[in-house]
């Protein structure tokens, strides 16, 4: 019988013919964890007395670090002990590593036909470059350290077929923020997305990540992409072994359909306090206090490069303050050899190092009582970056660039 | 059987609303459990009383998969959460941690203050105060395995004849 993309890594990792609805156990090829999640996870690995699947962990701090204060910088501590008591080979320390997720697709452990878990809900991002990746709690996770595989129920798949390219600087953000908006938050809870069409050969990897890491906001377990020559591309010189390329089969059985039409989106902005309040950037008027550029879901260096070309001799308006954070040491690398970071520091933008800052209200840009943030992240949840009478609206990278100028939320060409 | 009090909430309770990300720089128990529900209702962590049950509308634990919020609920005493639906991984870490977690739609019929009796292994809710009894479908057995062991680490750990 034909499959999807989801029930072929799933049948492949478990040794069972899976289809949707099933319980299966798999293997899987890595478990991630960040320095929220991991010492939870860690607590539990213990009471099990047992040796951990040292090859298939990978720990990586984001969240909190550098450490903005000492109860942060004890459990990043846990960490490192825990990475030294068991010789873990996989561990990016601070100035090394950076977002989670940015640094899992970097150093290679993300690659077509995977099986990967992580503690944090964006780990449907690899889903990207055609991995099956989701997010799970940090019991699991440390069930995982100990046996290296877990329990899955087999998920239906919504069909996504795009079409079309994207126009101006309307991106995978706008697309998914419309989507999003079209089905709500728990439209796709229990299920995976899987896109196809001939509208996927025109949006880039980078673009493709940004879509597939926000598939959790819709309650999606995870969002794949098949894998083409971009995906080739990418990985070529970065992924850790060999990988094999998943496809959906003809036939295969999809609990519903949607339909986008690339050409057709326009910029689009999320209102607090749900991802799925999106609306047409043309039809708002929103002064803002704070622009933010970053995170697992728009830190990379493509975003950095759209943002740059926006801001170059231009500034940011007085009464705004913008901060900028690559999502990855990589990613910081390359803006800095490409001089991005010198147009965003001329422009009067804030420029740190890789972490997830103030995306979840942890560091880097928390918001005062009634402010308001552009912000390119995302969730846009009560308090999510801050007080909680304080707002984010979600959206691309070229809107916050232009928002952070004209100091209400505004597309480009209107600069 | 578990019997107490509601605890009633709308649509979409995600977990930055259950435990906000500016706690999760320290994971012990008492910590989480004094900020549980702080930005959605600042009087849950003063005033919840162990046993209660937080009976909620449609994908109850949506957003972050952070363990700290099922741990934050049942560390105020939160005795079961009962929802509409549940957000998936909210509704396994529920499980991992040893928190019962029932899919069923109830919320219309209860307020807060009321009290309820839930059979876990049978799927009935009764309302104490109307009598009205409503069903769900009850656990399959070997989450129910879990959950009566406290956790998914202890039932493995029985596995493992720790």
């Amino acid at each position: 019988m034909s499959k999807t993309i989801s029930e072929k890594i799933l049948s492949a990792k478990s040794g069972v013919d899976a289809y949707a609805g099933q319980i299966i156990e798999a293997e899987i090829d890595y478990v991630m964890a960040n320095d929220v999640t991991a010492p939870l996870a860690f607590q539990e690995f213990e009471a099990l007395e047992c040796e951990p699947v040292r090859e298939k962990i990978v720990l990586i701090p984001d969240h909190f670090v550098p450490n903005k204060d000492i109860a942060s910088a004890e459990q990043a501590a846990l960490m490192r002990r825990f990475v030294q008591n068991w010789k873990l080979p996989n561990y990016f320390e601070v100035g090394r590593g950076g977002v989670c997720h940015q640094v899992m697709v970097d150093e290679g452990f993300a690659a077509p036909g995977r099986l990967i878990v992580g503690a944090d809900s964006h780990t449907c991002t690899y889903g990207g470059i055609n991995a099956f990746s989701t997010g799970i709690g940090s019991t699991e996770a440390a069930a995982c350290f100990a046996e290296g595989r877990l329990w899955f129920k087999v998920p239906e798949a919504i069909d996504v077929r795009l079409t079309g390219t994207f126009t101006k600087n309307v991106s995978g953000k706008d697309l998914i923020l419309k989507l999003i908006s079209d089905i709500g938050v728990d439209g796709a809870n229990y299920k995976a997305f899987e896109f196809s069409g001939m509208g996927v050969n025109n949006i880039p990897v980078h673009d493709r990540l940004t879509i597939s890491n926000m598939a959790i906001e819709a309650g999606g377990k995870t969002g794949i992409f098949p894998c083409d020559a971009a995906t080739d591309v990418h990985l070529k010189g970065r992924v850790r072994g060999k990988y094999t390329p998943v496809g959906a089969d003809k036939e295969a059985n999809y609990s519903s359909v949607l339909e986008y039409d690339l050409s057709e989106l326009d910029y689009m902005v999320a209102f607090p306090h749900l991802p799925s309040n999106g609306r047409l950037v043309s039809e708002v008027d929103v002064e803002i206090d704070q622009a933010f550029l970053g995170s697992c879901t728009n830190g990379r260096i493509e975003d950095l490069r759209v943002a740059a070309e926006i801001l170059r001799e231009k500034k940011v308006r007085d009464d705004v303050r913008m901060i900028v954070v690559p999502a990855s040491t990589e990613v910081y690398q390359q803006a800095l050899d490409e001089g991005l970071i010198s147009i965003f520091t001329k422009a009067g933008a804030f420029v740190s190092g890789p972490t997830c800052a103030a995306c979840l209200g942890g560091h880097m840009g928390v918001l005062a009582k009634g402010e308001k943030c552009v912000s390119s992240t995302n969730r846009n949840f009560i308090g999510r970056m801050g007080h909680q009478d304080s707002e984010v609206y979600l959206a691309g990278p070229a809107v916050v660039a232009a928002s952070a100028v004209a100091g209400k939320i505004v597309s480009p060409e209107v600069l | 059987m578990l019997t107490g009090k509601v605890w009633k909430y709308g649509d979409h309770v995600n977990t930055d609303l259950i435990i906000p990300g500016r706690y999760l720089d320290n994971y012990d128990a008492n910590h989480l459990a004094a900020h549980a529900m702080e930005d959605i209702d600042p009087s849950f962590a003063s005033l919840v009383k162990c046993g209660d049950i937080i009976v909620a509308g449609r994908n109850f634990g949506c957003g972050s998969s952070r363990e700290q919020a099922p741990l934050a609920l049942k560390a105020s005493g939160v005795g079961a959460v009962v929802a509409t639906s549940v957000a998936r991984i909210f509704y396994r870490n529920c499980i991992n941690v040893g928190l019962p977690i029932i899919i069923c739609d109830i919320a219309d019929d209860l307020s807060t203050g009321d009290t309820i009796e839930i059979d876990l292994s049978v799927g009935e809710i009764y309302i104490n105060g109307t009598g009205k009894l409503i069903s769900f479908d009850p656990l399959p057995d070997f989450l129910l395995d879990i959950l009566e062991r406290g956790g998914l680490i202890a039932h493995m750990r029985t596995q493992i004849s720790l």
